[in-house]
């Protein structure tokens, strides 16, 4: 089946990265600059740089995405906007940057990492190149100050989200972290939750797994676990107009959970008496998905079962351009679509949640 | 024919299981006042917990076999009815104490139930905070053949493939008893990857995250390889979750197959062949169609075996099936389904 | 089908591996071991640059625990999400997928049957001075 490209596809999950700390010097403190150097960004996890469950590729990344100029996989503009950008008519771009700052142990540190992340994306990314937009990252761990941090940028058209990793020290939906959605909400900015960082437990309910392949299944299961928690907690009650998007997270899981969500819910409503609305209420309003990785059942029919339960306006493409794993735009839809459904899933739920180029 | 695989008869305090208790472990508890081991898992007075027309005034629904036969097997049309006893044994953190306790839900089983009622087969339940007195437990009741199951939860200390859990699986194999994995945690670990969770309602919504998490980790570490007659039961599971887990892993397992080399079959593949689910909680879609396309989405009529999971409130009066399952399909899952799984059940015609 | 040169075999050494252009297609020749393989260049999975990717040994086992590690650099794996293919006849190992990458038949001719010069197989004047590799593709 032949697939045609839609032009100026939104993408909503590309991951752009530094050369080497080095390059975020420009905005960061002497004093922040010598401490990197002397002890490190030190999180929740075994190793001073790199992933405790080793990769399967180096820098988790495709093999042919090293810049001819040398540097990591999506560490090139220039690079990233001939193999990805413009090869794959990409022309709205969210960047995710997951480079070291969120979830560092030491607040101050994670908070003016963070900060000069902020910096280099809107200088280094957006500034030249007109199709990429950035997003607030910010200490979360730090409630407050990320509060503070998303203040800083609200109103600034380089930046389209506030961005959060999965694995949160508490579940994210716990009051700690309200101050980060409120600001969120009084920016009129979509948060965004991308799968991984480090909460200080072991990466399952049950202790921690041997393998790589373990933790990347694993991520469907623990974004369900964050999801649920901002739904029970109330953030969607609190914040009716706030936008969440699960960052490759899959969605494939989500028709299923809203069903068991809305039975205990229904069973268990005497415990949460601040819930006025039912669970799939609320995640149909407020929660979106993207679609990368595209979950590979051997008949791609099912996968069109999926989006007709949870709903086309509901899911959005992202590549995760340049990771192993990353979905290309011409082979991620194998399965009956309309065209309408086409340009919902590659341009206009998208546009509605980020906004316009 | 009927069979129920999951029903939770009652263990009311410490002091129903003193007669099986010996003198040292029962006056302990006295002395240190440990009266309940009753976990977080099933709050008694949660609507959940004992749905409302299966309420008792004092102690805990199911004490004794009369009662359960009485609310339970015969209300439904049950033959033979599996009971999975979840007073919190697996809290206990220290061997000896938790091993006093096993034996003795072991030993109330028997005598208040099994000896009591023909129609009665039980779960072995085990604590796996020690790996040989798990394996010298199973032994020492797979003797009576009444006990058809090896009883584990759903939230371990570990990941339930990894080999420190293997001579479990050995033992298992040896006595054709299914190992049932059922929900609740031994809280070693918080009931998410996330910590925990403010309401008791996301604690019960995440066993199904962490039957995930199980299947995966079974899948990954071979278990299914190294033990091919294996059989794994998920109990009050929900099961609905389990296509979008399957294509997942499947995707994954095809490019990171040098981590796993000796996965021989699709995780598919494997399910169908070893692993199969209690019927309730369904979790349903809230249309017939989509239920049957998620049938579909199964592909297997085999996996899914009959229970009403009492006292638990999933559903109202004696409607276990949810609309749009065919009658042919739901006799499968009454009888043919439960007697291919538990092969100790055989004698049961 | 057209045949074309690829190489040299004096170029052409063991373990490296040479990608052509036939008509807008990708194949991806490799030298295994002194035998020359060819592979369309173009995962059967999503269409990955399989002269990109990383050429490995085939990773095996009886049972967990067990491994056994053979058939080294007769391996190529996709530089996308690492299906692994034998180069030699495309096929994959991952049960779960029934994929393979299209093998294309390659020959070594003798230099004096084939145009000097580089990668090309016009009738040109023959200089014979070593193999050349080519292809049928």
């Amino acid at each position: 089946m032949s697939v045609e490209r839609l032009p100026g596809i939104y993408d909503c999950d590309i991951h752009p990265a530094v050369r080497s700390m080095a390059d975020l010097e420009p905005w960061l403190e002497r004093r922040w600059i010598e401490h990197f150097r002397t002890y490190g960004a030190i999180r929740n996890q075994h190793y001073m740089s790199g992933a405790a469950y080793h990769k399967s590729q180096p820098n988790a990344s495709r093999r042919d995405a090293w810049p001819p100029e040398g540097g990591p996989q999506g560490s090139s503009l220039e690079f990233m906007r001939t193999q990805h950008l413009d090869q794959n008519g990409i022309g709205f771009g969210i960047l995710n940057p997951l480079v070291s700052s969120q979830g560092v142990r030491n607040l101050e540190h994670s908070a003016a990492l963070c900060r000069a992340i902020n910096h280099w994306q809107a200088e280094q990314w957006v500034a030249g190149e007109p199709r990429l937009h950035a997003s607030i990252v910010v200490p979360y761990e730090d409630p407050e100050t990320s509060a503070d941090e998303i203040r800083h940028w609200a109103g600034d058209r380089r930046f389209v989200q506030v961005l959060l990793l999965s694995r949160t020290s508490m579940p994210p939906g716990n009051k700690r972290y309200w101050p980060i959605y409120a600001a969120a909400a009084e920016a009129g900015l979509p948060v965004g939750i991308h799968a991984f960082g480090n909460s200080g437990w072991p990466v399952t309910s049950s202790g921690w797994p041997s393998f790589y392949m373990d933790e990347m299944v694993g991520h469907a299961q623990t974004s369900q676990s964050g999801l649920v928690s901002l739904v029970i907690e109330g953030v969607f009650e609190r914040w009716p107009e706030l936008k969440l998007v699960l960052i490759e997270s899959g969605f494939t899981w989500a028709p299923s959970l809203l069903w068991r969500l809305d039975r205990e819910f229904d069973i268990l409503r005497s415990e949460v008496p601040h819930l006025k609305l039912k669970p799939s209420d609320y995640i149909r309003r407020n929660v979106w998905w993207t679609s990368q990785p595209m979950d590979e059942p051997e008949n791609k029919r099912m996968l069109g079962d999926i989006f007709a339960w949870l709903g086309w306006d509901r899911i959005m493409f992202s590549s995760d351009y340049p990771h192993w794993d990353f979905d290309d735009p011409t082979r991620v839809i194998m399965f009956p679509a309309t065209d309408e459904q086409r340009r919902q899933f590659f341009v206009d739920n998208a546009r509605g949640v980020y906004g316009t180029r | 024919m009927r069979i129920d695989c999951d029903i939770h008869p009652g263990v009311s305090n410490t002091a129903a299981l003193f007669p099986w208790l010996n003198d040292h472990w029962r006056e302990l508890s006295v002395v240190r006042g440990i009266e309940d081991l009753a976990s977080i898992n099933y709050p008694d007075r949660s609507p959940l917990t004992v749905r409302s027309d299966w309420r008792v005034d004092k102690g805990r629904p199911g004490p004794d076999a009369a009662t359960i036969g009485r609310q339970c097997l015969d209300p439904f049309g049950s033959d033979i009815g599996i009971l999975n006893c979840l007073f919190g044994v697996q809290t206990l953190f220290a061997d000896d104490l938790a091993y006093a306790y096993v034996r003795a839900v072991n030993d109330w089983l028997r005598a208040e139930f099994l000896d009591r009622d023909p129609r009665f087969r039980a779960s072995i339940v085990i604590s796996l905070e020690n790996v040989e007195m798990a394996v010298d437990e199973i032994e020492r009741c797979a003797a009576d053949p009444r006990f058809v199951q090896i009883l584990v939860l759903a939230g371990t200390a570990h990941p339930l493939g990894k080999r420190l859990y293997w001579p479990i699986y050995k033992a298992a194999v040896k006595h054709n008893l299914p190992i049932g994995i059922h929900a609740g945690s031994e809280l070693r670990n918080p009931p998410t990857a996330l910590g925990w969770p403010s309401y008791y309602l996301e604690d019960y919504v995440a066993n199904a995250q962490g039957f995930q998490y199980q299947l995966t980790s079974l899948f990954t570490e071979g278990v299914f390889n190294r033990f091919p007659a294996l059989k794994v039961v998920l109990l009050e599971s929900g099961w609905t979750w389990l296509p979008p887990l399957l294509w997942r892993m499947a995707k994954y397992w095809a490019g990171l197959r040098f981590e796993i080399p000796w996965a021989d079959r699709s995780p598919a593949e494997v399910v169908r062949d070893q692993v199969r689910f209690s019927l309730t909680p369904v979790d349903a879609p809230p249309d017939v169609d989509q239920l049957r396309r998620l049938f579909d989405h199964l592909g297997s009529d085999q996996l899914l075996l009959f229970s009403t999971d009492w006292p638990h409130a999933q559903f109202a009066g004696t409607d276990v099936f949810p609309p749009g399952v065919d009658p042919a399909l739901q006799e499968a899952i009454c009888a043919a389904n439960p007697l291919a799984t538990y092969p100790r059940l055989g004698g049961a015609r | 089908m057209a045949r074309r040169i690829v190489a040299p075999v004096s170029e052409f050494a063991p373990g490296t591996r040479r990608r052509i252009d036939v008509d807008g297609r990708g194949i991806v020749v490799f030298n295994v071991k002194g035998e020359y393989f060819a592979l369309l260049d173009k995962c059967p999975h999503n269409g990955g640059s399989l002269a990109q990717g990383v050429v490995t040994g085939l990773l095996q086992s009886t049972t967990p625990g067990d491994y056994s590690y053979t058939r080294q650099g007769e391996i190529i794996r996709c530089p996308w999400h690492g299906w692994e293919f034998d180069i030699k006849t495309g096929r994959s190992f991952c049960t779960g997928i029934h994929a393979r990458a299209r093998p294309y038949p390659v020959t070594v001719e003798p230099g004096s049957a084939v145009a000097e010069g580089p990668y090309r197989a016009e009738t040109i004047p023959v200089r014979i001075e070593e193999d050349y590799v080519v292809v049928d593709a």
